[in-house]
Formats: C-alpha cells, structure tokens, sequence
C-alpha cells in the first residue's frame, strides 16, 4: 500500500470523520497540513485570527449540533485558540482544535513560535494530545471527535509536530477505540428514575429547572412531552433557551441574575426542583445557600462532577438528558396508568399571577432614544423567529435572551460560562457555514464588536451572509449599569463613545453593506432593508439609549428572593 | 486533620502525571503526598494520593472525569495496608553511634550510608511508625530527610474493603 503523509493522513481521517468545514489560520508549524487540505472537499474558511476561528467552530457546533473544527499554527496561533477553547469547555461545545507544533527535536529549546500547547491546553480541554508518531495520527483524530462529542461534550485539542506531519505512515482506517477509563453512563438508575417520578408526581409545586444539557443531548422533544404529562413548570436557563417553547402555557422563561421574576420566584417557591442538564451556576443560584430553600431536589446530569458540586440533591441521576427524560416519561406513564396527570391547578395559577403582575417591561418612547429590547422584538417579530440567534456578552445579551422568543433548540448561541467578549460575531459565521439555508442574526454590542470585528472580513470574503446588529450605547453597557449601581456612578473606563468607529464606513471597507438606524420610525424600514439582503453580510449599527439598565436583576451574591424589578426598586 | 487515602489506576502515557496534578491545582485541592509507579497490569501505572480537606466526593469525582483515569477508590482509612519509604540522615558523634544504631534497631532501620560524624537511615512502614522514628532520632539532630509519599493497597479481598464514593 502506498504511503502517505502524516498530513494527508490527518486530512483523510477529518474527512473520515465527516467534516465538511473547518475554520483556521495557516503558519510555519502547520504548513503541511494545509497542503493536502488544497485538494480536499473540506471547506476552510480563513478566520483573521486564530480566537475567531475558535469561536467559529463553536458557533458552527451549537448550531449544526456536530463537532466543529479549527485549526491554527503552534506558538501564538494556539495560544490564540486559548479563549475559543475554554468558552467551548465551560459551554459543553464539541470542538477539535488542531494545532502545528515545532518539530519534535525542536520542543523545549525555546524554537521560533514554539509554545507548551500540551501545556496550556490542558485546563481549557476535555482532554487533548501531542502526537508523536506519525501512526497514531488516524485513531488519535478518531479519539479526539468520540470524546469531544460524546457524554458531556467538550473541546479536544490535538497537537502534532511538523517532523510528524511529514513523515510517512500506511494509511489505516481507525481501529477500536482505546480509551478505557472513559465510559460515560448514560441510562439513568431505574431506581433513581422511579423515585424521581413518584416525587414529581407528589409534588405540589414542582418546576423544571432545564440546562444547555438538555439542547446537547436533543432532548426537547422528550422534555416537552414529559413537562404536559406531570404539568410541570419549564424554566431555560441562559444555556437552555430554545429547549422548550418560550409560548408554551408551561413556559416560564430564564431564571437567574436577569431572569424573569415569575421563574426566579417559583424556583424559589418551589417544593420539588427537578435540575436536566444544568448546573447550578452562580448566575442562576445567586447566594446558593438562599436559592430554592423549600425544594427537595433532583438532578439528572451525565457528568458525574457536577451532581454534588454546588447544592446536595436528594435524587441524583447520573445520565444524558434524553435517556432519562425517555426513561421518566415511561415510568410517570406507567405510574399514572389512566389517571390524569396532575392539575396542579392552584400552582400553575400562583405562576400565572406572577406572569401578569410582573412580566419583562420596558418604556420606548416616540421621540426618545431606541431601547434595545425594542430593536429585539421588532427583529423577532420581523423574521417571524425563523433565525438563528448569536449574541455577545452583556446587557444585549440578556436582552436577546429575554425578549427573543425561542422556539426551537440550537438557534440561540451565545458564551454564557465564560463571558467571551467578541464570540458573537466568529460564532454567527460558523453558525451560517454550518447553516447555509438559515438566516443567522448577530446581536452584538458595541463593546463586543469592537474585540473580533475584523471577522468581518471573513464573512464578505468567505461569502458568509450573516446579519450583524450592533447595539451602540458608547459604552461597555453591563460594566456601567455595575459602576451605576455599585460604584457611586463613577464610571471608570467602561465610555467607548458612539462616534468612533463610523460602523457604516467600516462595514463598507470590509466589503458588508453597512446600515444606521437612530430613530423609532427608521427602525422597521432599516431592518426591513438588512433582512432583504442575502448575498452579502449585512451591518446595521443601531443606536441606543446608553443608560438604560437590564431589569429585572439579583445583585451578584445575592438571594433570588430579594429581585429588583426596575429602576425604581433602587434606592 | 483529616487525611484520604485515594488509590488511582490511571493508563501510563506521558503526561498523565502533570493532568493529575494540574486539575488538582486548577479546582483548588490540596495534594498531601503523590505516590507513582508501574500498576501490575500492563499500560498502567498506580498513583497513590493523600489529600486533605473536605472536598473527597469531589476529588474523586473529578478524577474519575478525567479521560486517562480508569479507576478511582477511596481507601477508607484501616481498611489499607499503608506504607512509606523514609531516608533519613541523622547526626552520629562516633561516641554515641552504637547507641543510635540500636535504637534504630527497635524500628529495623536500616543504616544504609555512614559518614565521619553522621549516619543515613532507611526505614519502611506506615506513617505512623516514621513519625516515631522521627522522634526517637530528633534529639539527636536531624540533618536530612525525605519521604516516598504513602502507597497503599486495599487489604483484601476486592470489594470487602473498598469504599466507593
């Protein structure tokens, strides 16, 4: 059999692997790899940095649901890969980074672009690999999509000296997997699952409390049909929106720090807390010790790690979120036989009275300046929703979270555990590359914009028409509500002034069309016009009020008992 | 303080040392002692690790997470044989070195280097047993001294002993 590369190799086992694009930088180290990558029917979409191209594969993942792939050279190319890598890993995203490294007789003499990879990687990693020899190549690459797809999924990096990349090797398909410490468990204890149902069905308050678990798995469907057979309440945390219906009459909506009161509070009051694929993060529990005090709990997560870690459960369910929502919902059908699910009519009419007395407000006037959740919901209301959702981190994030409806899995991609500033935009081109037939609308802050935005670049060239909203209030808008609220109103360093960048001018020189709206009656033909456009990216800047605070909110730390509603709950 | 004794068969590739370690560092967990060496069976290797602080179902749990890990015990305390490899050299005036010498007797150290004024101890056995002999030479004058770490195994049959967090 003929020999091949260690390169040739590495592109076969991608294709191998059903990888139809991959998003990188090219350098020295990695050089041949992309040789052989000229002659594949692999995509590769050339990011203007490496941490773009990272936050490619992960917009490309949330919304493909299959593993993305990024590439870069070793030294600064994979130290730039660092931030996309650690987002992927506390978001749970399936990602395989490929990086070059410096020959093998080069490591640890301080070569030109050599970095500790391996090194670097491995807190920001499910797990990853310095390849050594050049035929381990077609099982490592075989290793790295299993474990970066499967259980809880996460990024894998793979690490491959040029000296292995150009050595030879015989082709062999991929062998068994060898990998035995890693099984992870993914039918839930039949005993567990019974006892969770009987006390679901006990319950006279119970809510679920769903988590990005339950998208990753693609157990929506499972978890709508489980929620209507016990009549249960649904909250979607920041990773969760899209799992169920936002208009279902069960819907309550995101709880958390910028939650809506009516899912904060009946998590709060609460008698059964019933946790899929989430994971009790600060930003949902604020002071953990005060959230859900009167909740017996149960939590069903397929990383063992995570049961324990914050709050004790009374259930615990190690398991992927579709087997056991499959395994619940025969044993509640079983336990009910022909009774009626339970009404829990007094419940569902306490929640209904929270929805109608507190909902998610705000006040856009005619001549005043726009409000962000206005732009939202006029966006939502002009793609009728049909969109995929990609947003930054801050205030329009939140505001993107509540005001959009959802009302399908994977259409909302955002950076919730790691708060990457500048994902939006690298993650709604991957999310389109991926997604060629769907619209993909970018919400995205100014602040955020400002720290990827040469990605631009990327989408006119590569042809990757996304439509980027960028919410300009001048400043770092999350960062200023804090110096308003916490720090005496000084606000220190969070002003980028709304002037500079011309976002339209810029828009234009990177060959996107370039839009402005700044008043209540150029919203809807703006938008109108940006959503016309499908063969180019499209930047509309929309400026916006700079004062205006995300309401509701449960001060970092705090109890999710003490809500501030608006402005006028501050002292 | 308390101790546990966390017996980890973890599949021998480079590396796996440093995965351990840093997860340890990164989550915040004190390591007490490390132990690492060739496990009976082939491709694997026996790390024996004491740790201290209140976090053991997490400990374990995050271990167990871990790719290389194939099998992570708690090894309840009593219910381990334990042992630890100590050398150490204690000063040794040629006028009272018989005396040291069988003192040391007492714990089978045995001496195992001499010099003109010291002499260099080896000693086995459960950290309990080093501590006395630490005291018992104290008076002396302790001049150097280094530690194995602890290994330990369960001390029979599987499964009798174990406990499984």
């Amino acid at each position: 059999m003929a020999k091949i590369t260690g390169a040739e190799a590495l592109i076969k086992a991608l294709e191998h692997e059903g990888v139809d694009v991959v998003f990188g930088v090219p350098g020295g180290a990695i050089l041949p790899a992309y040789d052989p990558l000229y002659d594949s029917p692999i995509r590769h979409i050339l990011a203007r940095h490496e941490q773009g191209g990272g936050h490619m594969a992960c917009g490309y993942a949330i919304a493909t649901g299959r593993v993305g792939v990024t590439i870069a050279t070793s030294g600064p190319g994979a130290t730039n890969l660092i931030t996309p890598l650690l987002d992927a890993y506390m978001d749970s995203v399936p990602v395989v980074a490929i990086t070059g490294q410096v020959p093998t007789s080069a490591i640890g003499n301080d070569a030109f672009q050599e970095a500790h990879t391996w090194g670097i990687s491995m807190p920001v990693t499910k797990h990853n690999y310095l390849v050594t020899k050049v035929d381990d190549i077609p099982d490592v690459i075989r290793e790295a999509f299993h474990i970066a797809a499967t259980g809880r999924p996460g990024p894998v990096l793979v690490d491959i000296p040029k000296d292995v990349l150009n050595a030879e090797l015989e082709w062999h398909s991929p062998g068994n997997l060898n990998l035995p410490g890693y099984k992870p468990n993914l039918e839930g204890h039949p005993k567990q699952v019974k006892a969770a149902v009987n006390m679901i069905l006990e319950a006279e308050r119970p809510v679920l409390y769903v988590g990005g678990g339950v998208i990753k798995a693609g157990a929506h469907e499972e978890l709508l049909q489980f929620a209507e057979l016990t009549n249960a309440p649904v909250t979607t945390t920041l990773m969760a929106r899209g799992a169920f219906p936002d208009d279902h009459p069960l819907a309550l909506g995101m709880p958390g720090m910028h939650g809506v009161y009516a899912a904060i509070t009946a998590i709060q009051k609460c008698d059964v807390l019933v946790s899929l694929g989430a994971r009790f993060d600060d930003r949902v529990t604020g002071d953990p010790t005060t959230f859900a005090p009167h909740a017996r709990v149960i939590h069903v997560d397929v990383d063992p790690a995570e049961i324990g870690k914050v709050r004790d459960p009374e259930i615990p369910i190690v398991g992927d979120a579709r087997r056991v929502l499959r395994q619940l919902i025969s044993a509640a059908e079983r336990l009910l036989g022909d009774e009626a699910p339970p009404s829990r009519a007094e419940w569902l009419t306490t929640i209904r009275s929270w929805q109608s007395e507190h909902p998610l407000r705000y006040e856009q006037k005619d001549d005043g300046m726009l409000k962000q959740q206005y732009v939202i919901e006029k966006l939502h209301e002009m793609t009728g929703g049909d969109a995929i959702v990609v947003s930054g981190v801050g205030q329009h994030q939140m505001w993107a979270s509540q005001y959009w409806k959802f009302s399908k899995p994977n259409t909302w991609i955002n950076s919730g555990g790691l708060g990457t500033m500048g994902f939006a935009l690298p993650a709604a081109i991957g999310a389109k590359a991926g997604m060629p037939d769907h619209m993909v609308v970018c919400i995205d802050g100014d602040g955020c914009f400002q720290m990827t935005m040469q990605e631009l670049i990327t989408a006119s060239v590569e042809k990757v028409p996304i439509k980027v909203f960028v919410m300009n209030n001048g400043n770092h808008g999350m960062v200023r509500q804090w110096q308003r609220l916490f720090y005496n109103e000084r606000f220190s360093a969070s002003h980028l002034g709304q002037d500079n960048p011309d976002y339209v001018r810029l828009a234009e020189s990177m060959g996107c069309v370039g839009l402005r709206v700044e008043t209540l009656e150029d919203v809807e033909p703006t938008l109108e016009k940006a959503l016309a456009i499908s063969d180019k990216p499209v930047v509309v800047e929309v400026r916006v009020d700079p004062d205006e605070m995300v309401f509701p909110m449960v001060p970092a730390g705090g109890s999710n008992d003490d809500v501030i509603l608006g402005p006028e709950g501050l002292r | 303080m308390t101790v546990h004794l966390i017996s980890v068969l973890v599949e021998d590739k480079p590396g796996v040392l440093a995965r351990v370690s840093s997860m340890f560092a990164r989550r915040g967990f004190n390591i007490h002692s490390l132990a690492v060496g060739p496990a009976g069976e082939e491709g694997m290797s026996r790390m024996t690790v004491v740790v201290d602080g209140p976090e053991m179902e997490q400990i374990v749990k995050q271990l167990r997470k871990m790719i290389n890990t194939v099998k992570v015990t708690e090894l309840a305390p009593g219910d381990a044989i334990e042992r630890e490899v100590m050398l150490v050299r204690v000063n040794a005036d040629p006028r009272i070195r018989k005396e040291i010498v069988d003192a040391a007797e007492i714990f089978k150290a045995k001496a195992v280097d001499t010099g003109a004024t010291s002499l260099l101890f080896e000693v086995t056995g459960t950290p309990d047993k080093l501590a006395d002999f630490l005291e018992l030479m104290r008076p002396y004058g302790i001049i150097d001294l280094v530690k194995s770490g602890r290994v330990a195994l369960p001390k029979h049959a599987k499964g009798r002993n174990l406990r499984a967090v």
